[in-house]
């Protein structure tokens, strides 16, 4: 081999191993799963091939419902964790001063401890006789002989609490990186407050809004762990069916056809919301 | 700054629905009240935060009696005097760092050397190959956890520790990739080309020019790749068969009452973990102080 071709397949070997194992463990698994989706049988005979597309129509006919309330659920939180994180990545960008290091590392330390703890935390406090949920029926948000947990209310608060460090990241890194002198310009020019903000921060904000909506819906719309720790039979999410499908009752073209609705409509969602926002390249968000 | 130097009443042309020239303008520092307002809203969304993590830490010195650990019966340390006295909860837990840290050691070098081709290598299908290794991050976990079992399956591949094994290598990978490249575009690629005009060769270059500036971005990328591991749940109940890890273990015990073992050892590896970054920060600044002083 010549030095030239050498040097040229360098990047090459440098990509081989990671690619490889991404190509083994994901892209062909996800394929693999689309030939499952075609199968038909049962567990015990076993599955075959049969190009059977009715799976995808009876999985959407029975699971219709689950599949809304994922949405639902996933789209509630998105918008919950929007209103409580944008202005905390505000003060943190603009008004936090010396101790922005400190208010960062409050806002991943929840990363320190395990997701299931902090649910199985919630599930403690949150419980029927606890100072909480009193506190709630005072105010009305829960009944007064009714409940909190087992209820599509404390799915969507689960979910909006273990996703919320993922919205504020993405929105404290494009504000961060604003250059204040703009804004300085806008009100030199006779902005009022609310004008330069409405109409320089926010819209340089957009960026990371747009991450920061992706990294809390597309996880929640498959999560079934605030759904199976915090609520019911009644919220059951298409995680859970999908869960349930392949570990307990082996039907496994209904569990694989499930998940390929999910990240059909997933991917859909996200190109109309990156065209509605004006992001046509979604690589550029990941680099 | 230059706006500093802008007259006070620009000779800009006047645009509709903008105060006239002479108007007073608007106060730049924002009114007290309103800044009170958001420094509360801050204060209350981080409380939020932490109100699970506090309740864990202070429920791990509660003296509780039956299964369910919410009510408060009385202090105690018998919980931290023995918190492995659950020998499954001690083995799951062995088998999360285990796996985390081989996870994280594999993970970190793939994706560090798949960061590298990106950015400092033009070669055909690399906008592909930058497209596909965003794919993961973008696909809920409940899809790659079942196609991942599927495959298993259909080659008659038992599961257990290696398999879980295997898929957090492949769901922690593209996370290195995105964190490392960040720090590699920051990176002045002249630096590596003066290396190689004095004689450096592409190995030399890399380990003794490349290496060392990506480094922080290389340590933060496997902190990312160790939390991710130590914490999946969806992933790895589609892959554990029979083997149990934390979040599992906890996972499973929800129903019937977590035993206060698991906050003792959620505390500690909290606290293990903030030592870490400490330490982190403390070495960073001792080898600026040292660079420093070198240069002086």
């Amino acid at each position: 081999m010549s030095l030239s071709r050498r040097r040229r397949m360098l990047p090459w070997w440098f990509a081989l191993p990671g690619l490889l194992w991404l190509i083994v463990f994901f892209a062909i698994p996800i394929l693999n799963q689309v030939s499952v989706s075609l199968m038909s049988g049962d567990p015990e005979k076993g599955y075959e091939l049969t190009w059977t597309f009715s799976t995808y129509w009876d999985a959407i006919r029975d699971y219709h419902a689950q599949f809304t309330r994922s949405f639902g659920y996933a789209g509630a939180a998105t918008l919950i964790d929007f209103v409580i994180a944008f202005p905390l990545a505000y003060f943190i960008a603009y008004k936090a001063g010396r101790f922005k290091g400190l208010w960062l590392l409050l806002v991943i330390l929840p990363f320190f401890v395990s997701q299931v703890m902090r649910t199985a935390s919630w599930q403690l406090i949150l419980n029927d006789q606890g100072w909480l949920v009193a506190r709630m029926q005072d105010v009305g948000v829960v009944s007064d002989d009714g409940r909190f947990l087992a209820t599509g209310k404390a799915v969507i608060f689960g979910i909006s609490y273990n996703f919320l460090p993922f919205m504020v990241l993405p929105i404290y890194a494009t504000l961060d990186r604003i250059d204040r002198r703009l804004i300085e310009a806008a009100s030199d020019l006779y902005c009022s407050r609310w004008t330069a903000f409405r109409k320089v921060t926010l819209p340089l904000a957009v960026p990371g809004i747009f991450a920061g909506s992706l990294l809390v819906f597309i996880p929640a719309c498959g999560d079934y762990i605030n759904s199976s720790i915090l609520g019911s039979s009644n919220t059951t999410m298409i995680g859970n069916v999908i869960q349930s499908k392949f570990l307990n009752v082996l039907d496994y073209p209904t569990a694989a056809a499930l998940s390929f609705i999910l990240m059909g409509v997933i991917l859909l969602g996200i190109a109309i919301y990156g065209r509605v926002l004006g992001t046509k390249n979604l690589t550029e968000l990941a680099g | 700054m230059a706006t500093e130097a802008l007259p006070t009443e620009p000779a800009t042309p006047r645009v509709p629905g903008v105060a006239p020239p002479g108007a007073p303008r608007r106060d730049r520092e924002p009114g007290r009240g309103r800044r009170w307002l958001l420094g509360v809203w801050s204060a209350l969304a981080i409380l939020f935060l932490l109100a699970p993590i506090l309740f864990m830490i202070v429920f791990s010195f509660n003296d509780n009696q039956g299964r369910f650990n919410f009510e408060w019966r009385g202090f105690t340390l018998k919980h931290w005097a023995d918190p492995f006295a659950n020998a499954d909860l001690a083995k799951a837990l062995e088998n999360s760092l285990l796996i985390g840290v081989l996870s994280t050691l594999v993970a970190t070098a793939m994706g560090t050397l798949l960061a590298i081709a990106l950015v400092r290598h033009r070669f055909r299908g690399r906008t592909t190959t930058d497209f596909f290794v965003f794919l993961p991050m973008a696909s809920p976990e409940v899809v790659m956890g079942a196609s991942l079992l599927a495959m298993f399956l259909v080659l008659g591949i038992g599961t257990g520790f290696g398999t879980i094994l295997v898929a957090h290598i492949m769901f922690s990978i593209s996370y290195v990739v995105v964190t490392v490249k960040s720090r590699l575009e920051g990176m002045d690629p002249h630096i590596e080309e003066a290396a190689k005009d004095l004689g450096a060769g592409e190995v030399s270059t890399f380990l003794r020019v490349t290496l060392p500036t990506i480094a922080p971005g290389v340590a933060a990328a496997a902190v990312l790749a160790f939390a991710l591991s130590i914490d999946d749940y969806i992933v790895t109940s589609f892959n554990a068969g029979q083997t149990q890890t934390f979040p599992l273990y906890i996972f499973g015990a929800t129903k019937q009452g977590v035993p206060p073992q698991v906050n003792v050892l959620s505390t500690m590896l909290l606290v293990l973990v903030l030592g870490l970054m400490l330490l982190n920060v403390v070495v960073q600044r001792r080898l600026a102080a040292r660079d420093k002083a070198a240069r002086a």
